[in-house]
């Protein structure tokens, strides 16, 4: 039951009503959570085109080697070519799916769907935006400095990254290990906020498993980040300190291991692909609902699936390592935990699988997105077991079977998963319906390609072309799959000149969409018993919760659903 | 203004207590994995007892006496607090800071010396390791020293006094995390 | 299948191979099922006026059943996984065979260089033979390998062996082949290592016991001495 310090209201103080607003206080220096939130989604999906850029840019080269590259200006020169994949692989991961997932949704979503009017601690919020700010402006800078940008893979792995006569980008590196301590430093403080929000602060009423799931989602997210990133942290240290003060904590020529980077790493490395992972599915879980008019499958079971792959990821990080040069022995370990995991990952597709049994499906363009990230992510996920069984990596390690099975993974996460939740939360967030035509449009312009673009992919791998080389046409038994790499880069460019669609449909339906009122998709939860936006404290009275969150087609009512606010 | 979401406490615990618990455990994770680091390198390398034997378990000792006072003042500090006693909390506050700052000077002493024999950050792996977590570490008792002394300006005036509790945790953190250092560092070389 | 591909020129090609096609077995199974039932339920549940959802809790038991029973058979088929992944890896990477012979491979920015033993047959003595880019191995041989790195990480792979492993620089790692068909294919790096890392081609000449005979005849130091 909720607690409250005897004699506070709790309704929105009228003296909001009369704060003067510069631009510089509501845009800029903003505290309110909708606002960080807003600057989380523009500056992630800013970073979005950049790393969709250096993407078209690398299969370029590849698809066309020595070729000028339209619109870089020029050919890419192998430095350059290591520098784009490098910040790629970074920049889609750190700068585009953690903020747009984690902070910009967690930021919106979860004071409203709690109920109430803001997070706890606006400052720390806004510090936390502030800092991420920085690590992009650092990470940005590192691409114009002497001899560029870092490329040695977005796994740094020293001797390469710790010594500036191997990288040859003496500042790149630097600059590269320092933006990535920073954007860590800023989803540490950002999980303050909402680990301590949607603990403390929910509406009365609202328990444990009322909450619905992409908050839960996010809030464990959070969780695993903090518990993870430590060693890391520690060790992004030491190796700026080998990069710059003489140092030698992974030098082997002076006592140090590179090793040690590598568990430092995929440490972290691994709970951070359920990081994203999970509020992704949260996302899924949450629109499938309202789309399929279903109570989700088997909430608890869902929770506890989540529990169990979260303390598991962290058993099953050196399944990056297993040709490293590890104790071969170890392999056997990493083996079991990593093909264990699978379960209660499969458990969960099977969850929301039979969510839509004797559902109510409709085919919105968020309902789209939401169903194909689960056909999408099955295939990454099966793929992975190809990876985790030692021997089979063995000859899979560093090939693009590797690279597809990722893609299969975090295309749905960072684009399918975001697209499926703006597209469904855009009504709320301004007030104005996008186009469906031109979502479904996008959709399909969207899917289609990206399969054609890594279907292909698995079986390069198979045929043994390995990531990161700069010119194919250099191996003989690899140059003959040319044309399979022209064709990844057509498709690239389709789905690439898609998303202008979504560009102009986002910025054609801020002015010109329909109104959307306060709940448009009909759903239960919190975020639409509010006017579409929200304003300022979100409520003028905050509600009280009266049942779970996915209360669709409940036997003996009027309505298909049942709003978690609605007494009766 | 703050926000209602700040005066509630659905889960029974105290928003801010939750918050410092939440920064304390990210730091765990931090000086665990550097901890974890160094041992499974000390354990690599048997030849680095000619450097860990130079470090000066006295200094480190009365370094450990100090930081143990001091948080023993800080719980009497929160016991003040807790019965209302603003001017008696900044005072015991008070004297952690000191404390701190005598653990900084001591350190400052040390570090002196042993950069003069020789002894840098970049001689030996050991040395890079003991200058980094110990210096992470002193930061954190910089850090935390001067967020102490705004928090025991507050509590003079009995303004914020529930923030006394939290320095406390922070500073209790602090002083565990130098409760692994010392043993590992000065004792078993 | 990866035969297609690929030609399986070592003595463990072929577990892997057939490693990864239970996998693909096992996994495909219940890859086609579940895309099966998913894009099935989509149809059949889809939205038509009058019909409305039902309410399932999933918490009761018939209902949990239809998750615990999928959730078991799939434990069961990764552990017919572990088992072969285990064994493989065991023969390949745990497993020592007595050497027939032993190579030196030094991975550097940017090239391969590999110093065999020449006729003497002993690594380390005045007639080893060095080459660079290109290593000469005989068929049917078990060969050791001691693979180093001069500088930074680097990792020789021989997509044709399924054979790969990360030189670290300081370490010397042991590892093992046995060719079983002759011919000539890629070694590539498999560790990024630096702007030249596409660079990094190597080639590794299988060659019959006679053909190598002769190439160790024109290149050991000695012979190629008095050919001067």
């Amino acid at each position: 039951m909720a607690e409250k310090i005897a004699g506070a209201q709790e309704h929105r103080h009228d003296e909001h009503a009369h704060h003067v607003e510069t631009f510089w206080s509501k845009y800029v220096f903003s505290t309110d959570h909708k606002m960080i939130a807003m600057q989380y989604m523009f500056t992630g999906m800013f970073m979005a085109l950049i790393g969709g850029f250096f993407a078209y840019t690398f299969n370029m080269q590849m698809a066309f080697p020595g070729e000028p590259v339209p619109l870089w200006g020029g050919i890419v020169t192998p430095p350059q070519y290591n520098a784009l994949i490098t910040n790629h692989g970074a920049i889609m991961i750190f700068w585009v799916a953690m903020p747009v997932l984690i902070a910009a949704f967690g930021n919106f979503l979860i004071p409203l769907m709690i109920g109430c009017d803001d997070m706890v601690f606006p400052k720390i919020n806004r510090l936390s935006y502030q800092i991420f700010f920085l690590s992009v402006l650092v990470l940005l800078s590192s691409f114009l400095v002497q001899k560029g940008g870092f490329g040695g893979a977005w796994t740094v792995y020293p001797p390469l990254s710790a010594k500036h006569e191997y990288s040859l980008t003496p500042m790149g590196s630097s600059l590269f290990v320092v933006a990535v301590a920073l954007e860590f430093v800023a989803f540490l403080l950002g999980g303050i906020n909402f680990v301590t929000t949607a603990m403390n602060s929910r509406a009365p009423g609202m328990k444990l498993y009322d909450i619905p799931m992409v908050v839960w989602m996010i809030v464990i997210a959070s969780i695993l980040f903090m518990a993870s990133v430590g060693p890391l942290i520690a060790g992004a240290i030491m190796l700026f300190m080998d990069q710059n003060l003489g140092t030698h904590f992974y030098d082997p020529k002076a006592g140090g291991d590179p090793i040690l980077w590598q568990h430092l790493f995929w440490f972290f490395g691994h709970p951070e692909v359920y990081v994203v992972l999970l509020p992704a599915i949260g996302i899924t879980a949450d629109v499938m609902c309202v789309f399929a008019r279903k109570k989700l499958f088997a909430y608890r079971t869902v929770l506890y699936t989540v529990f169990a792959t979260g303390v598991l990821s962290f058993t099953v990080w050196a399944h990056h390592q297993f040709i490293a040069g590890i104790d071969p022995r170890m392999a056997h370990v990493f083996t079991i935990t990593t093909l264990l995991i699978s379960i209660p990952i499969a458990e969960m597709m099977f969850v929301f699988i039979a969510t839509l049994y004797g559902g109510d499906i409709s085919l919105t363009t968020p309902m789209l997105w939401a169903l194909s990230f689960i056909a999408e992510f099955l295939i990454g996920g099966v793929t992975g077991i190809f990876l985790g069984a030692s021997g089979a990596d063995i000859y899979f390690h560093d090939t693009y079977f590797v690279l597809a099975h990722f893609h299969y993974t975090f295309f749905p996460i960072a684009i399918i998963g975001v697209y499926a939740g703006v597209t469904f939360w855009y009504p709320k967030m301004f007030g104005k319906m996008m186009n469906d035509t031109l979502g479904k449009i996008h959709f399909w312009g969207t899917i289609i390609p990206f399969n054609c673009i890594f279907i292909p992919l698995f079986w390069l791998g198979l045929a043994g072309q390995h990531r990161r080389i700069y010119d194919f046409r250099n191996f003989p038994e690899l140059a003959q799959y040319q044309p399979v790499r022209v064709f990844a880069a057509s498709m690239l460019v389709t789905m690439l000149l898609f998303q202008l669609l979504f560009i102009f449909n986002f910025f054609w339906s801020l002015w010109r969409g329909k109104e959307a009122g306060p709940n448009p998709w009909k759903s239960n939860t919190l975020e639409w018993t509010t006017e579409s936006p929200p304003g300022h404290g979100n409520w003028k009275t905050l509600p009280t919760v009266y049942r779970g969150p996915y209360e669709y087609n409940v036997p003996g009512r009027k309505d298909d659903y049942w709003p978690q606010n609605v007494p009766n | 203004m703050r926000p209602i979401a700040n005066t509630r406490s659905t889960a029974g615990i105290p928003t801010g207590r939750l918050a410092v618990w939440w920064v304390v455990a990210s730091e765990i994770v931090i000086f665990g994995g550097l901890l974890a680091s160094y041992v499974m390198q000390r354990l690599a390398h048997p030849e680095w007892t000619s450097q860990t034997a130079v470090t000066n378990v006295w200094i480190g000792g009365f370094n450990t006496f100090v930081l143990l006072t001091s948080s023993l003042s800080a719980v009497l500090a929160h016991q003040a607090a807790e019965h209302g006693d603003g001017k008696k909390a900044a005072k015991l506050l008070y004297y952690t800071c000191g404390g701190a700052l005598t653990f900084i000077c001591v350190k400052a002493y040390e570090w002196t010396h042993e950069i003069s024999e020789g002894y840098t950050l970049s001689s030996n792996t050991f040395w890079s390791f003991y200058y980094t977590a110990a210096g992470i570490h002193a930061l954190h008792v910089i850090a935390g020293g001067i967020i102490m002394l705004f928090v025991a300006a507050d509590a003079k005036k009995n303004l914020e006094l529930h923030r006394v509790e939290l320095i406390g945790i922070y500073w209790h953190f602090v002083d565990i995390v130098w409760i692994f250092l010392f043993p590992l560092l000065y004792i078993a070389k | 299948m990866i035969e297609h591909y690929l030609v399986q020129a070592s003595s463990y090609a072929a577990d892997i191979d057939s490693l990864i096609i239970l996998i693909a077995v096992l996994v495909g199974v219940w890859f086609l099922i579940a895309e099966g039932v998913f894009f099935y339920l989509i149809f059949k549940f889809r939205h038509r006026d009058g019909h409305k959802g039902q309410y399932i809790t999933g918490e009761e038991r018939h209902q949990k059943r239809w998750i615990s029973i999928p959730h078991f058979l799939v434990l069961v088929c990764d552990l017919f996984i572990i088992v072969g992944a285990v064994r493989v890896w065991y023969d390949i990477k745990q497993n020592l065979p007595p050497a027939d012979a032993t190579v030196r491979i030094i991975a550097q920015q940017w090239a391969w260089s590999f110093v065999q033993p020449g006729p003497d047959g002993q690594l380390d003595t005045a007639d080893d033979i060095k080459t660079v880019d290109d290593l000469h191995v005989e068929v049917g041989k078990t060969y050791h390998y001691q693979l180093e790195a001069r500088d930074v990480l680097h990792d020789f792979s021989v997509p044709v062996f399924r054979l790969k492993q990360d030189a670290i620089p300081g370490r010397v790692i042991t590892g093992w082949w046995k060719a079983t068909k002759t011919g000539v294919h890629d070694i590539q790096c498999a560790e990024i290592c630096g702007i030249g890392h596409g660079l990094m081609v190597g080639r590794i000449h299988v060659e019959s016991p006679e053909e190598h005979a002769a190439w160790m005849q024109a290149n050991a130091p000695s012979t190629s001495l008095a050919a001067r």
